[in-house]
């Protein structure tokens, strides 16, 4: 049996903080995404204009980076409008900035931009004939939206979003470096003092792999309900 | 007003940045009447068939349906909008439309597909909705096929589904836009024995189609469009047999 030397529950509460990171990220980044994708395909061109300086600025900066700006920053943030409100209004207003929200906003931000990209090709992939019946129908645009567009596009969607989730899975482990205490980072300090990376790191990788394992089955399964009509090529 | 004209178009005008499309395009309809839209391909026959439900925005006419005229007004840009989309959508569900390339929603069933605009534009009742599907379904001979996705027909099929998804709007007038132009030659005449049944039935229907003899032996009025305007106009027997346009002697010339 695999000996944790007592560092069992830790990493255990860890993992449940990783899962719960790469879930909340994920619904983040997911609502961003739609966003930022209806947005570049808008004809607002101010909404276009900030969709895409959005994914040029986020998609190309180093995801380390981009947390310790946030962590960091965004703790001075808070201390610069705290101090701001109390001199001018004195109101009392200051918060920590907790690296756990630090961690969904950044990982959420990151995948958001990623995501729109998805979500963008996938919208321009669903055949233009489709939308045109629903509006020759006398579809109202949302119905268009939620009957039409929204499951032909998530069948060009999926396997990007797949992709996206498994690198978010494990971007969540940059998380231990602003001091959350994910499953990496109580593997880690259990591994110095007991000098036995082996003995730690490896249990962790195959969290890792059996999550992502996991939900490659899942989006397996939901790409072929998605596929649903579909003439596969053999 | 059981005798009101389904459909009355007026002077339709359409542009597409310097191109003129349409140049005064007029049209009344009477209950039962099958219109052909005849001619070239980029005479403007499908454009118009498109203004009709506002898939395309006339550049200037008016589109009366059933009495009802659309309203239009101007948007910023100067160019010419439907002024209320509600008016937009409720006069879309009057006219169904049947598309050269089938355009059945390809993630439903069939039935699925027929039910899908009945139900959430007109508010029939699901299990109405179904039993009005099936019938018409038994009527275009694919009933067997209900439960099947388009991918999984062929084209004849696919196109008689969608005539039956625009049956189940019970539309005042039916718009077809070259319904068998994407057919293989074979399946051409199931569609085209369908869509004579309609005509039999005294369902208004317009038609834009490359199907000389459909348009002969079917319509109650044909017209030959050429280069965004109608040249010849009338009766089958009139335009084919005693044409007086020179551009539609040409048109029904032999080609070899």
């Amino acid at each position: 049996m695999l000996d944790l030397k007592g560092y069992g529950p830790e990493l255990l509460d860890g993992a449940v903080v990783t899962i719960e990171l790469a879930f909340l990220s994920l619904v983040l980044a997911l609502t961003l995404g739609l966003i930022g994708a209806s947005s570049k395909l808008s004809g607002n061109r101010l909404a276009k204009g900030i969709a895409t300086f959005y994914t040029t600025v986020i998609r190309g900066v180093p995801d380390l980076v981009m947390m310790l700006l946030f962590y960091y920053g965004g703790q001075v943030g808070v201390n610069i409008l705290s101090d701001y409100l109390w001199d001018a209004y004195e109101i009392d207003f200051f918060f920590q900035f907790d690296p756990f929200i630090s961690g969904v906003v950044t990982i959420g931000l990151i995948f958001g931009a990623y995501m729109t990209e998805t979500f963008r090709g996938a919208f321009l992939a669903v055949e233009k004939g489709q939308i045109e019946a629903a509006r020759a129908y006398g579809f109202t645009r949302w119905h268009t939206f939620r009957r039409i567009m929204f499951p032909q596009m998530l069948r060009h969607a999926l396997p990007g979003i797949g992709n996206n989730w498994q690198v978010l899975l494990k971007t969540t482990a940059l998380v231990s470096i602003i001091g959350l205490t994910d499953m990496v980072r109580v593997a880690e300090e259990a591994a110095k003092a007991e000098r036995m990376p082996f003995h730690f790191f490896i249990p962790v990788a195959a969290v890792y792999l059996g999550l992502t394992a996991g939900s490659e089955l899942f989006i397996k399964w939901l790409n072929k309900r998605a596929n649903v009509g579909v003439v596969q090529g053999s | 007003m059981a005798d009101q004209a389904p459909l009355i178009c007026r002077d339709i005008h359409k542009t597409f940045g310097k191109l003129e499309v349409l140049k005064g395009v007029s049209l009344e309809t009477r209950k039962g009447d099958v219109v052909s839209l005849i001619g070239s391909s980029g005479s403007g026959k499908s454009t118009f068939l498109r203004c009709i439900n506002l898939l395309e925005t006339p550049t200037s006419g008016d589109i009366i349906v059933h009495g009802d005229p659309i309203r239009f007004a101007t948007n910023r840009k100067g160019e010419r909008i439907p002024a209320d989309n509600k008016q937009v959508e409720q006069i879309r569900s009057k006219l169904s439309m049947v598309f050269q390339s089938f355009n059945l929603w390809s993630h439903m069933t069939v039935l699925e597909n027929i039910i899908e605009a009945p139900v959430n534009v007109l508010k029939v009742p699901k299990k109405e909705a179904i039993e009005r599907a099936e019938a018409y379904l038994q009527k275009v001979g694919i009933y067997e096929r209900k439960d099947y996705y388009p991918a999984q027909m062929s084209g004849g099929q696919q196109q008689r589904a969608a005539i039956a998804r625009a049956l189940a709007m019970e539309p005042e007038v039916m718009l077809f836009d070259e319904p068998t132009s994407a057919l293989d030659p074979e399946l051409v005449g199931e569609v085209l024995r369908v869509m004579q049944s309609l005509a039999e039935e005294g369902r208004t229907m317009i038609v834009v189609t490359h199907e000389m003899a459909f348009a002969k032996d079917v319509s109650t009025q044909v017209l030959f469009l050429h280069q965004g305007v109608i040249e010849e106009q009338g009766s089958p027997q009139k335009v084919f047999d005693n044409p007086d346009s020179e551009r539609m002697k040409q048109f029904l010339a032999p080609k070899f």
